[in-house]
């Protein structure tokens, strides 16, 4: 066993020319202001933040040590369970770095109903995000509005998957199934009317003076730091770096669509929120794209030796059927290699590390979420402001603890 | 590059022939030709590794020519060959909007290697990751203790000999 070096948190001596005793305190990891189960040891001087350490692992279920005893498909319905607000983030990222591997072309079809799933997927996490950002700051109605949108997305989700949160709806090679017929229909009457929706949040919360006194100048990070620290997304935008993997490395389809980048420069809990509220905007343009512009023919990729074929061929097709049972009960081989494919989340920058030695399960599946690295910075944002002014940040910077801990 | 995206280039030489024109190959050329023991450039993504005591070097290096932004880090357990670890560095440029890859190959016996944190202070979690997940230490890292398993684990959960229900 190799041995520990460094200091235990609780530990930890005073910081140097501190005239006081300071004193620590323990926040979490069942805090309402949290997010999930993180747990932060704070040395303040009276109000003042002087070091902050983050505790995480208490989500920890070896999602990665789990991928390698199952087989590659049967990993998509894991990768849901990592940041539980984003699922077809999460299948998209995946599904593409083992497409990768696999050298497969994925019909256009199925990566436009893909885009557009994964944009309601980022409005669904925006979502989250305002509503319990501005619960923490204390503006307790933002929540319900938002929670009534979110409810809707989840209904679509159910409609074109037939599960409101883990949803496993890409598959390696394509999609599950054919989307019900009234899909577009709905996602179209969702959008139509979601713009006014954005600007009664922002009614309730942009001219407010409590919230905007909260965020205004509050949890500053330079440029510089948001690349030192490896922040990315909507967090990194928001100081300055003008970045976006969706448009500077295009992945399934996403260059054939016009967006805009929202970036802002002041860095602090302010440009975060101003950009977020921005990225919703954008989202309901690729949307409106991608229903306008949906083109037609199969939504799944044609290798049969990969891809489960259709219930009805399966029934009658005796070439279907042993593809079938070959599939799911000894998977399929995958050429030896490295991949990774990294996606613009809700979060940020979300990366699938896929490591095969040729055989039918993956020898490491590594996944890089955005709120682990983004969690790094927390200590930089806070330091030296008011213990009060942590809780504000923490809502900024919109972390998931299932995607940190995995 | 156009063509060569297509193509698989194994090797050093057939990357460092098919690619001269790379900003990070032909840094870490100009800095060490010696630090670069293998390349590979394979499905669109360039593998160069390096030798182990390097790496904060190489990481340096690649840097300053322009690939700015640290994106992953982590390892792969390849028990039992020999050396046993493989370290993959991800490294996103902003500039040339594309993303490499460093790999680095550890012994088995008594993991180390130079930590990069002085280059990019952001490998702090990806590291202590490792080091608790792998058991591979980092020298030169600030903190290095456990991040994800409690502090008082016996073991190192992502190593292939680390049975998947935990030892009983």
């Amino acid at each position: 066993m190799v041995e520990s070096v460094g200091t235990p948190i609780l530990q930890a001596p005073p910081a140097e020319g501190a005239k006081d005793q300071h004193m620590v305190l323990n926040m979490g990891p069942q805090h309402p202001s949290t997010h999930g189960v993180l747990r932060l040891v704070l040395e303040i001087d009276g109000e003042i933040v002087v070091r902050l350490y983050p505790e995480i692992g208490y989500l920890h279920t070896g999602i990665e040590k789990t991928c390698e005893a199952k087989f590659y498909q049967q990993v998509v319905p894991l990768t849901d369970r990592v940041d539980y607000l984003g699922p077809m983030a999460n299948n998209l990222c995946y599904c593409l770095a083992v497409e990768k591997l696999l050298q497969l072309d994925i019909p256009e079809r199925a990566q436009w109903i893909r885009v557009l799933l994964t944009e309601l997927t980022r409005l669904n996490s925006h979502l989250i995000w305002l509503g319990t950002h501005a619960m923490d700051i204390g503006a307790l109605t933002v929540f319900l509005y938002t929670f009534r949108e979110r409810e809707e997305i989840l209904r679509i989700f159910e409609s074109v998957s037939g599960q409101r949160m883990m949803t496993s709806y890409f598959r390696i090679g394509g999609l599950a199934m054919e989307p019900p017929l009234d899909l577009f229909d709905r996602i179209q009457a969702f959008i139509k009317t979601f713009p006014e929706k954005i600007d009664e949040y922002s009614n309730l919360l942009t001219g407010n003076p409590i919230f905007r006194n909260r965020l205004k100048g509050v949890g500053y990070l330079s440029p510089e730091d948001a690349v030192a620290l490896a922040v990315t997304g909507p967090t990194m935008r928001a100081s300055g770096i003008d970045f976006d993997l969706r448009r500077d490395m295009p992945y399934s389809g996403y260059e054939k669509f016009q967006f805009r980048v929202p970036t802002r420069t002041e860095g602090d809990c302010w440009a975060r929120y101003v950009v977020r509220l921005d990225e919703m905007r954008e989202s309901i343009g690729i949307i409106q794209q991608a229903l306008d512009g949906m083109p037609g023919g199969p939504i799944k990729a044609d290798a049969p030796k990969i891809v489960l074929p259709d219930r009805e061929k399966m029934k009658t097709q005796m070439e279907a059927l042993i593809h079938h049972f070959k599939i799911v009960t000894e998977g399929f081989n995958v050429p030896a290699g490295e991949v990774y494919q990294g996606i613009e989340s809700g979060h940020g920058q979300m990366g699938y590390y896929v490591v095969s030695d040729g055989t039918a399960k993956p020898y490491r599946v590594h996944m890089r979420y955005p709120g682990f690295a983004t969690l790094q910075a927390l200590e930089t944002m806070c330091k030296g402001r008011m213990l009060a002014d942590v809780v504000a940040v923490i809502g900024s910077i919109d972390i998931v603890l299932g995607e940190i801990d995995r | 590059m156009g063509e060569a995206l297509q193509s698989t280039l194994a090797g050093k030489q057939a990357v460092l022939e098919g690619l001269p024109e790379h900003p990070a190959v032909k840094a870490i050329n100009v800095w060490n030709p010696d630090a670069l023991i293998g390349a590979l450039f394979d499905r669109g993504e360039l593998t160069l590794t390096i030798v182990p005591e390097a790496i904060r070097a190489a990481a340096a290096t690649v840097q300053t020519a322009g690939y700015n932004a640290f994106e992953d880090m982590t390892a792969v357990d390849w028990f039992p060959s020999e050396p046993r670890f493989q370290l993959s560095y991800h490294i996103l440029s902003h500039r040339y909007k594309e993303r490499i890859r460093l790999r680095v190959m550890v012994s088995g016996t008594d993991p180390a290697v130079e930590s990069i944190t002085s280059v990019w202070p952001g490998s702090n979690y990806y590291e202590r990751e490792v080091f608790d997940l792998f058991g591979i230490r980092f020298d030169g890292h600030p903190n290095l203790r456990r991040i994800l398993m409690p502090e008082d684990w016996v073991g190192h959960p992502l190593r292939k000999d680390y049975p998947v229900e935990g030892y009983r």
